[in-house]
This record gives structure tokens, sequence and C-alpha cells, in this order.
């Protein structure tokens, strides 16, 4: 493999990785401030004990969210200078505020709250998670505004006669508002945080569901099961929702894209969705489709009847555009990954709906699949996250900023495939030892289950915190 | 003064604050099996930097933004050419920052002396390559025309790199044993004290060979001035470590941090990254950095933001400004439901 495959297998690789903690960091985070609320407000003991249970899985996965986002930052000059030259004056801005809005707020103030538990009255440091919380979505915010950049880029300026088979000079920015505001960053932002409350919604559910038919601390677990499948529920609508709009974006800007999505090759009307197909794998050639009619087309275009514009008409168009290349990504992999998105939320979805059936009104069945599905179901999310997230890079393809540059001109040049090579080994084994120490701290602390505390224990240290407790040890 | 000008200053700024600030966490971690030869001292000196830790690093995920948004060629030809120093220093803080998290979760010994090894080997990693890194910024490394690095890797690791990573490693440990000194009460701070004397002499013996070198090689009266202040700075310090004024002797291993930090900057100026291949491929602030339209936006965020974050990060510190000790510690180890309640 050249430098260039392997940049890119890296960056998928910790990309995707940095992904499955960074949705549960999104939604748990909001959902710990929100039980941290509901104590505040009632004083009622198990919404602490809830908030304690759930704020020990949300530090777990925290800590592994933060250290993997470092490399994020750094492989962008690392791995891919060339990109970053080309962009910089318009990418490194997002980046740059993300840092000084958004992680300093998190950061600082999840200290706070970590170490602040009886340090801090009960208001304040109810404020700290909050305000962790809400810089967690800051950052998710600027993040995909620089994402989306690379989707549909805007408000910039490159060199009259600028072709990107040929580039010359950069990428300037000419207008901020257009990079941070254009749809397409403010509906990727939406689709990504409802996303990011489906997977936490998942974790908290399939660990309830887990306790509850052991029949273990019901007081905690069933209010947890609830908020989880209702978070799972009302999240998914804004997924679908969401979803919808930005493939109608996606068909307007990125009419190739939507095209792979569905393996369409000829332009028609009435497009159908098929939910599979078995054929060649990159959908040249079928010998068998179930779909549901008209459904792509309704997906990209809001009729039934609309036009879906196929890979061969702009496959030719862009050679009109911009010269001979080949402008079309992985078929299979754009089709698949767009399918396994869509499939494995939407059965998260599914079960969320059913436990909140089985478990109506007082019932609370003892069966060990259901704990067993539960687990089960915390993975769904994860998985539809990682095939969303492949989908939208690998089937903007062979872009890495649409119509601007190619991937292939984005990789460094000083770096050699033997220095790729070393980082992706390293990165790949640090990572993988870290996820079984990070799933076995997960499975401890579940089985654990929450803390026999009170809401008077949490008063008296609060009362004591000038006498002998003059810190949290919370290390 | 031109805004780029300015964002070469901010970005010295952002990066005197990270080495400031982390600099007194890595110190911590280096020193941790010097002083904590007991588990409860190791947790009182974990638990020192536990609330603040995360929140020092940011400054550089933040230095490393702003030199994106404001330099990227500065940013591009750094990143990829030191890349594997890099590595290390990611790698390096990848299992610092999970140690600290999870070293108390586990009630086993081999399970926390495991992270200890961890915390220790992630502390010392960064205090050298930092040093290596900025040594050879300064230094000017093999730069092309087209502003690619073409030096590979062990061309970074010459004499006068290598005794900046010393440099560093001193500054930082010395820095971090003033702060527990501050910070801790008992045996840790008794043994503190006495190591800033003795880390501190070798590293100003080191300090000043490093900044000699510097100056011999292209010191002007501006920097000549910084390295004598950041020197007797360090003096100062040990001097205020000996008489037990805590708080002083940290206040000044922190500025002779920001006073080295300056000089490696003003060297530096009106280069960013120096070619030694040919001066003509010199990467300067005006050929590496943004627009001025890019430029401006930065500059209202950060004239907005700065502030703010100075603000709550010193409430920060305010809120667990107290001395803590081994007699404060919660009577069972390691039960975190227990101890956080």
């Amino acid at each position: 493999m050249d430098a260039l495959e392997l940049a890119r297998w890296q960056f998928a690789i910790i990309t995707i990785y940095h992904f499955l903690m960074v949705p549960i960091t999104l939604g748990l985070a909001m959902l710990v401030a929100g039980l941290q609320t509901a104590w505040y407000r009632t004083g009622k003991d198990v919404y602490l004990r809830a908030t304690k249970f759930w704020g020990k899985l949300f530090l777990i996965n925290f800590a592994m969210g933060v250290v993997t986002g470092i490399v994020q930052e750094f492989q962008f000059g690392m791995n891919w200078s060339e990109y970053s030259r080309f962009v910089g004056d318009i990418f490194g801005a997002p980046l740059a505020m993300e840092g000084l809005v958004a992680f300093f707020l998190e950061s600082t103030f999840l200290g706070l709250w970590i170490f602040g538990w009886d340090r801090l009255p009960k208001k304040l440091h109810l404020a700290t998670i909050w305000a962790a919380a809400i810089g967690t979505s800051i950052s998710a915010f600027f993040i995909l505004a620089a994402n989306s950049w690379m989707q549909h880029p805007v408000g910039y300026r490159v060199d009259e006669g600028f072709s990107p088979l040929n580039p010359t000079g950069r990428a300037e920015l000419t207008n901020i508002f257009d990079v941070l505001l254009q749809k397409t960053a403010l509906i990727t932002f939406a689709h990504t945080l409802t996303a990011a409350f489906v997977t936490a919604g998942s974790l908290m559910l399939g660990v309830s569901l887990w306790h509850l038919v052991r029949q273990r601390h019901l007081d905690v677990m069933r209010p947890s099961m609830k908020l989880g499948a209702w978070t799972i529920i009302i999240a998914f609508v804004g997924v679908a929702v969401t979803g919808h709009f930005q493939a109608q974006v996606m068909t307007e800007q990125q009419p190739m894209k939507m095209a792979a999505a569905e393996a369409v090759y000829e332009t028609g009307r009435d497009v159908g969705f098929s939910l599979f197909s078995i054929g060649t794998l990159d959908g040249s050639e079928e010998t068998f489709r179930l779909e549901i009619p008209g459904l792509a087309s309704f997906l990209a275009t809001d009729s039934f009847n609309g036009e879906v514009e196929g890979i061969n008409d702009i496959q030719a168009g862009l050679e009109e555009q911009f010269g001979p290349a080949d402008y079309s990504p992985n078929i299979p992999i754009s089709y698949w990954s767009f399918r396994f998105m869509i499939g494995w939320g939407a059965l998260a979805a599914l079960v969320a709906a059913l436990s909140l059936i089985g478990f109506r009104g007082g019932r609370n069945p003892t069966s060990r699949w259901i704990g067993t599905l539960g687990v089960v179901t915390i993975f769904l999310p994860l998985l539809a996250n990682s095939f969303g997230w492949l989908f939208t890079e690998m089937a903007r393809q062979p872009w890495v900023v649409y119509g601007l540059q190619l991937t292939a001109n984005g990789v460094s040049l000083a770096t050699s495939p033997g220095e790729v090579w070393t980082s992706m080994i390293v990165l790949t084994l640090l990572y993988g030892a870290l996820a079984v120490v990070e799933v076995a701290l997960m499975v401890k602390y579940i089985k654990l289950g929450p803390p026999e505390i009170t809401s008077a224990d949490a008063d008296r240290a609060y009362d004591d915190r000038d006498n002998d407790q003059p810190l949290t040890f919370a290390y | 003064m031109e805004l780029a000008d300015f964002w070469f200053v901010l970005i010295a700024v952002l990066w005197i604050g990270y080495f400031f600030l982390e600099g007194f966490d890595f110190g911590v971690g280096v020193l941790l099996p010097v002083i904590g030869k007991s588990e409860a001292e190791r947790r009182v000196m974990i638990n020192t930097i536990g609330p603040v830790w995360d929140g020092n690093e940011v400054w550089l995920l933040v230095a490393g933004g702003a030199t994106f948004a404001a330099f990227p060629e500065w940013y591009a030809t750094l990143f990829s050419g030191f890349y594997l120093p890099l590595l290390l220093i990611l790698v390096a803080l990848i299992i610092r920052g999970v140690a600290f998290e999870y070293r108390g979760k586990q009630d086993s010994a081999r399970w926390r002396s495991r992270w200890d090894l961890a915390i220790l080997v992630g502390s010392l990693v960064p205090s050298i390559l930092w040093g290596v890194a900025f040594a050879n910024i300064v230094r000017g490394v093999p730069i092309n025309a087209d502003g690619t690095y073409t030096g590979g890797f062990f061309n970074l690791l010459n004499p006068y790199a290598l005794l900046g990573g010393v440099v560093t490693l001193g500054l930082f440990t010395t820095h971090g044993a003033t702060f527990l000194a501050l910070k801790t009460k008992g045996s840790v701070r008794d043994k503190a004290h006495d190591l800033v004397g003795k880390v501190g002499l070798a590293t100003a013996v080191a300090a000043v060979l490093f900044l000699g070198w510097t100056l011999l090689d292209q010191g002007e009266v501006g920097t000549w001035i910084t390295s004598i202040l950041a020197a007797a700075s360090l003096l100062g310090a040990l001097a205020f470590d000996r008489v037990k004024r805590d708080g002083w002797a940290f206040v000044l291993t922190g500025l002779t941090i920001a006073l080295a930090v300056t000089t490696l900057f003003m060297t530096l100026y009106p280069n960013v990254m120096p070619s030694s291949t040919d001066p003509a491929f010199n990467l300067t602030i005006a050929n590496a950095s943004s627009t001025p339209y890019t430029l401006k936006v930065m500059t209202w965020v950060a004239l907005v933001m700065t502030p703010i974050v100075l603000v709550y990060q010193a409430w920060t510190f305010w809120v667990f400004r107290r001395r803590i000790g081994t007699d404060d510690l919660p009577p069972e180890p390691v039960a975190p439901e227990s101890v956080s309640a």
C-alpha cells in the first residue's frame, strides 16, 4: 500500500474508533445533567443514585473520547499536510474555535463536576455538568461545520481558472458565516446530535433491561429504562426527519453520493429504495431486488415521482466540468453502508418501543433473553453511526473537498509509507488494548449497579467540606 | 502591528499557557515514583492535578488549532515533518489521560502500578520531546522549496535538540515540584521541597547551556535579556523554596518557563520554521499565515473567548485551592462511589 492508501485506512480506523465514544458522550452528558436536575428539583435519592451511576459510565467513556480526540486534531497535519495547506485558511478556523469555545468549557467544567461534589453548592455543581454538556454539543457543531465544508465548500475563493485536477494556490475564506451556518452544517449537526441521543439512550435502555430482568436495582433502573427508551424514540424521529432533509441537501449538492447510495446507474423517475439486492456487489447487475417503490425518489426530492439522476449521467457531467477522471465512489460500500446505517438505527428504535410495551404499567418480564437483547441494543446505534460516517466520507470520494480537492492531492509529502505504517500499527494496537480495558471497566461498573447513597449523605459531605474533607479524592 | 504578527505572539502565549499549566502536570507525573513511595502519597499527588489536568491539556489543542487556522503552512510542515516524535507524544498523552481516570477503578495493586507506569511514561516522554521539537524549530530543519520537511526522524535527535529536551524535562519537573510543595502537606510536601533545590539546580545548569548555545548561535539584545531573566527567575524560585514561600516559588518556576518559551519565539521571529537547506525556503510569519480576513475572524473569537476561559480556569484553581495530604485520604482505599459522594 502507498502512503495515500495507508493514510486513508488510518483516518478511517481512528476516526470511527473516536466516534464510538463521541455520541455516547454527547447524549449521556445531557441525560446525566437531566437526572441531576431531577435530583436538584425533587431531592429524591433515586435521582442522585441514577446520576452517580450513569455519570460513572459517562466518565469512563469520556476519558477515551478525550484522548482519542487529540489524535484527530493532529492527524490533519501529520497525514494530510497538503490538504491542510490547501484548506487551512478556512478549515483551521472552526477547529480553533472548537478548542477555544468548546473544549475549554467541557474539560474545565467536567473537572469541576467530578471533583466538586462536596465542594460546590448544589446549584452551582448542577451548573457545571450542564456547562460541560453544552460544551460537548458546541464542539460537535464546530467540527461538523468543518466536515460539512468538505462536503459542500462555501464562503471561499480560489484562483481564477482553478482546476482541481491541476491545482494551484489555496482556497481562501471569504465569509465565515457561510461556512458555519450553511444548511449542510445545520442539518448535519441536527442529524448527528439526534443520533447521539439514540446512542446514549440505547446504552441506558440496554443496561437497564439487563438489570430489570434480573430484578435488580428496580428503583433506579425502571425510570432509567423509561428515560432511555423515550429518548431513543423521540430522537429517532429526529434522526429520520433530519436524515430525510439531509438526503435532499445531498441530492442537490452531491448528486453522485445519492446515486451511489442507491446504486442507481441510469437517471429515472419513481426510483425505488431497495431494502437489499442480490447480484454483483456494485449493483450494476442484479438477480433479485426487494424494493419499496418510489422511496428513493421521495427521500431525495419529496416526491415519489421525483427524478433521481444516475451515476452514468453524473459522471459525464463531472467530466465535462472538471476533465476526464473517475468521479464515482466505491458503489458497494456506499450502497450497503447507507442501508446498514438506517437498518441498525431503526432496530434500536424497535427495541425501545417493544421495551416500553413489555414493561408498561408496572410489568416486569424476567426472561434473560430480554436482558441479552438489551446488551445487543447498546451496539446497534454504534454500528449505525459508524456506517453513517463510512457512507458520508466514502461516498464523497474521490474528493476530500467536494469539487475542490482530490483526496490523492491531500496526503502528506513528507511522510514515508513506513512512518504511516508505524503510526497505524501503534495506534491500532493501543486503541485495541484500551477498548478491552474500557469495556471491562464498563461491565464492572454496570454490574456493580448504582451506589447506595442518599441525599442526606451528599448534604452532610457538603456541610463538612471545610472540616475533615478538604478535597474530593475522585482519583 | 500586522495581524499575522499578533497571531505569532498569540501562539507563543498559547504555548506558554500550555507549558505553564501542563508543565506542572507532567512534573507531578515524572515525580510520581520519586516522591510517591506509598499508595497514599501517590494518590495525593494525582489528586492535586485531578480536577485541572484535562483543562490544562486543552491549551495544547488550542495551540494546535490556532496554528492550523493562523499559519496553515507552519502547521502542515511541522506536523507532517515531526511525524514520529508527535506520534510518541500522542501515545504518551493517550495512556496518561486514561491512566488518571482508570487507575482508581480496580482495587488491585498490580492494576494501579501499571497505570502509575503509564502516568510516568506518559509524562516523561512529552516533557522531553516538546523540548526536542522546539529546539529543532528554532535551530532550523531541512525544508525544501515546497515547504516540505526532508530530514527524516534521526535528524531531529541532534545534540542541541536533545539538550533542549533535557531542559524542558528539568523545567517541568521543577515546576511540578514547586506545585506539589504548594498544594500538599506532610510527607509529600517535605519531599517536594527537597527536590526543588536538587532538580532545580541541575535544570539551571542545563538551561544556561542551552540558552547560551542559542544566544551564541543567534542571540540578540532582547533574547539575552529574556534568557538572563529566565535564569534569575529559576534561581529566585529555588531561593523562595528554601524559605518555604511555596506560592512565590511556583510563580517563579512558571515565569521561568514563560521566559524560556518567549526567548525561543523571539529567536524565531520573523520566521516560524527556518529552513536549514536554504534561507530562501524559510517559513515566515508572512508566507505561512492565513489571509487577513481569516486572521480578523480569529482575532475576534480569541479576544472574546480568551478572557472568559482565563476567568473560569482561574476559578477552578480557586475552588480546589486547599492543600491536601495523606491524612485527608478517605479511610477505605479506592471505592470511587463512596469517596466522591
